[in-house]
């Protein structure tokens, strides 16, 4: 999308490199298309129509400057306007001096209040090693207690439950003193979703607030949200002023325009972010990263950071020093192999690279995890000399290896034939220069 | 008019008897008084502009553009709204429509996208013995929810026989929660073990339709987000193996949208029928703010029909989907 976005604008500003300014006409075709590629990421049109009016301001009469071109210059603008729009990077709840910290979710039903609750429990207990029970006053959905009971004990949290009979203020109120008298460092209290418009509801949320007085009121909002969601946040936000946001099924493909949104009328930064259906898939949130998100850019920086965090520079060194001696060996390819898998499933890896979610002949593409399984199989099949000279692989080994793999023959063979024209590949590029694959994937983001 | 729950299902045999008629009138007398009055929330935010702009005389830009923003307001999305709008543009000044006729004409347009290409699409056969239906959607769409109410008017409304299979085996207590709906709805209940696969469930499930002659079996299914494919691939495995115990099952697959999502639903739709074949859509939680907007892209650009929609929390709260109905709500005229 970002690619989208930044190709329509170039073609849109096409003339503008001749003149060398952006006229009023060039500004507000560019300003079409930001709106249009804004409301389809689902960000409020009211929202949209303030931001485009801010971009359209620091636009207007701006030079046009060294390598960017208009089209590039203009996506600059955006991308800055949202970062400041988005705010400062995430940070975690603020601790209470005097445990426990008593954290209350809130939000629309299906939001994903529960599993945050459990999710934020567990990463509390790892990254703060504190002590968290959570609190079910849940009393309305059927087994929605069962669940919290479940989910807690999958994050090691003790969960305080008066079943569905008692009063959600009550349950609250108790399991506050509860945590308090067991010497929790954390207590976080899940609730029913309501309807924001729900009076009823709405108020039972206020006399909770009131009655536990708890440190940090986050609400929770599905990523996929519309534009109801200012609706939702401004009420939120009157009855209970909350103080951030949880943004859940951040590992779908919603652009996730509600994050702004909800910024921007709220003035509330988002905390954290829900990428997944494990427990461990909860992170602060990255303002910056959702920016590019809701533009299409991919989330570059996880990626570079992911490829930084599995990679060792001495490692890389001697690779490359391999590579262009074309002494590349099929153990070398397995290390590599692992070293990417350790950043995740290969299509969520994919997925964050900027302009692959995007482009269409990608988009049919599945990563087929099992066809890598296959791969290392092979390879973990072989005898170490055999790695080291896949010439020796004829008849006998190459049964052998078959069979110790669960494969045929045929996979074998087409494995050390690929390995063999990545080999000679290799031999040519290492008499000429290596290519910097830092610096390509960095070009690549912008 | 809206739709009553006769018309929405096919079914053997006769009219229904009228006492029956007698309770749904009354039934759809409290409906459109709530929907008015979760109406008159929003009216204020939107209808009024709305109105004022098409009934004032002529319509400058400013003002196709306000009921630009009320469409997109409404979550119909760029696309939809910018094709609508500027063909009410077009019959206004070729026509010379105004004021009350011009308001109509975008009720008109608007319902006509959101009706299904033909008249039985937008139905549900109960004809089979017994009629499966399975339920899919995103995690958080009301996919239990809907599968209670739903099976609570096929008992109550149609005096149907109906067996749940509670195929969502990952969530945690998914299944205790099926399981009290069921009970509200008196229905048979077929559970399998926890973390047991879901083709499996969905299999017994309909052996056990078969077996005690009950008339419906729904299969509740785990809300998966739409871009897991290997979830995906499992979707596609229940519905085949639906189709080896009872060829032709499932009869109806039912994909579950929140009216609140935003553009995004679009996708869900696509890609969730790219894996099992989808033939209506249940939008739920219509009693908030969120209009749903969506969902006349989905019918729209994928042909998927509404079916039903979700109103409320309460059993009775679920109610067969009406084009015009919708349609009005869309820009509270």
């Amino acid at each position: 999308m970002f690619d989208a976005l930044s190709e329509k604008l170039q073609e849109t500003l096409a003339g503008v490199r001749e003149r060398g300014t952006l006229t009023e006409a060039d500004v507000d075709a560019a300003m079409r298309e930001i709106r249009l590629a804004l409301l389809e990421a689902d960000v409020n049109f009211k929202v949209v129509k303030q931001f485009t009016s801010t971009v359209k301001e620091r636009c207007r009469g701006e030079e046009v400057i060294g390598h960017l071109n208009p089209g590039q210059q203009v996506v600059k603008i955006v991308n800055e306007e949202l970062a400041t729009l988005m705010g400062g990077s995430g940070r975690d709840i603020a601790f209470s001096p005097r445990p426990p910290t008593v954290v209350l979710l809130a939000g629309l039903q299906g939001s994903g209040k529960t599993t945050a609750a459990a999710k934020l429990a567990r990463h509390l207990r790892v990254e703060h090693d504190s002590s968290v029970a959570l609190a079910a006053c849940d009393v309305y959905r059927p087994a929605a207690v069962e669940q919290l009971v479940t989910m807690g004990g999958r994050a090691k949290a003790d969960v305080y439950e008066q079943g569905t009979d008692a009063d959600p203020v009550e349950i609250a109120r108790w399991a506050r003193e509860r945590a308090q008298r067991e010497g929790k460092d954390v207590l976080i209290v899940d609730t029913s979703g309501r309807l924001h418009v729900d009076e009823e509801l709405m108020r039972e949320l206020a006399d909770v607030r009131a009655a536990i007085k708890p440190h940090a009121i986050l609400l929770v909002v599905d990523a996929m949200t519309g534009q109801d969601a200012v609706n939702v946040a401004e009420q939120f936000a009157e009855t209970v002023a909350f103080d951030g946001v949880v943004m859940t099924k951040l590992d779908g493909d919603a652009r996730g325009g509600a994050a702004l949104s909800v910024k921007a009328v709220t003035g509330k930064p988002i905390l954290y972010a829900s990428t997944g259906e494990k427990l461990d898939q909860f992170e602060r949130f990255h303002p910056d990263r959702m920016a590019q998100r809701i533009l299409g850019m991919g989330d570059v920086l996880t990626f570079i950071e992911k490829a930084e965090s599995i990679s060792d520079e001495r490692q890389a060194a001697e690779l490359e020093r391999k590579l262009r001696k074309a002494e590349f060996t099929l153990e070398d390819f397995l290390s590599q192999l692992k070293q990417v898998r350790r950043m995740g499933p290969l299509s969520s890896v994919l997925g964050m690279i900027p302009g692959f979610a995007a482009a269409k002949e990608l988009r049919g593409m599945k990563v087929d995890e099992r066809e890598i399984d296959r791969v290392e199989a092979i390879i973990l099949s072989m005898t170490p000399e055999e790695r080291r000279r896949p010439e020796l692989i004829k008849g006998s080994r190459r049964l052998r290896i078959a069979r110790g793999s669960g494969t045929s023959v045929q996979a074998v063979n087409q494995l050390v034939k690929q390995f063999g024209q990545m080999r000679k590949l290799m031999r040519q590029l290492g008499q000429g220069k290596m290519p910097d694959l830092g610096a390509l994937m960095r070009q690549a983001g912008r | 008019m809206a739709r009553d729950w006769h018309d929405v299902f096919i079914v053997d045999g006769d009219a229904p008897a009228a006492t029956a008629d007698a309770s749904t009138e009354e039934e759809r007398r409290g409906f459109f008084r709530r929907l008015r009055e979760n109406l008159s929330k929003t009216r204020e935010a939107l209808s009024s502009e709305v109105q004022a702009t098409l009934m004032a005389g002529p319509v400058n830009a400013e003002g196709w553009e306000r009921l630009e923003e009320a469409l997109i307001y409404a979550d119909v999305g760029a696309r939809t709204t910018a094709d609508v709008v500027e063909r009410l543009e077009r019959e206004a000044e070729s026509d010379g429509l105004q004021a009350e006729a011009l308001s109509g004409r975008l009720v008109e347009l608007l319902a006509q996208e959101a009706r299904p290409r033909e008249g039985d699409e937008a139905r549900i056969d109960l004809r089979h013995r017994p009629t499966v239906i399975l339920t899919v959607g995103v995690n958080g769409t009301g996919k239990t929810t809907t599968i209670g109410k739903l099976a609570w008017h096929l008992r109550r409304t149609l005096d149907k026989s109906v067996l749940i299979g509670a195929g969502d085996t990952f969530r945690a207590a998914a299944v205790e929660q099926l399981e009290e709906w069921a009970r509200r709805a008196e229905c048979d209940f077929v559970r399998g073990a926890p973390d047991a696969d879901p083709g499996a469930v969905a299999f017994d499930a309909v052996r056990a339709g078969i077996d005690r002659g009950a008339d419906v079996v729904i299969v509740d299914t785990a809300g998966r987000l739409h871009t897991q494919d290997d979830l995906m691939a499992e979707l596609a495995k229940v519905a085949r193996v639906l189709g080896k115990v009872l060829p032709g099952a499932p009869h109806e697959t039912l994909l579950t949208v929140d009216a609140t999502t935003g553009q995004n639903g679009l996708r869900q739709a696509k890609l969730f029928s790219e894996a099992v074949p989808v033939t209506g859509i249940v939008l739920t939680k219509l009693d908030g703010t969120a209009k749903g907007g969506i969902a006349l892209a989905i019918a729209r650009e994928l042909g998927i029909p509404v079916k039903l929609i979700g109103i409320g929390e309460r059993l009775e709260d679920l109610r067969p989907f009406d084009a015009d109905d919708f349609a009005r709500a869309l820009v509270a005229v």
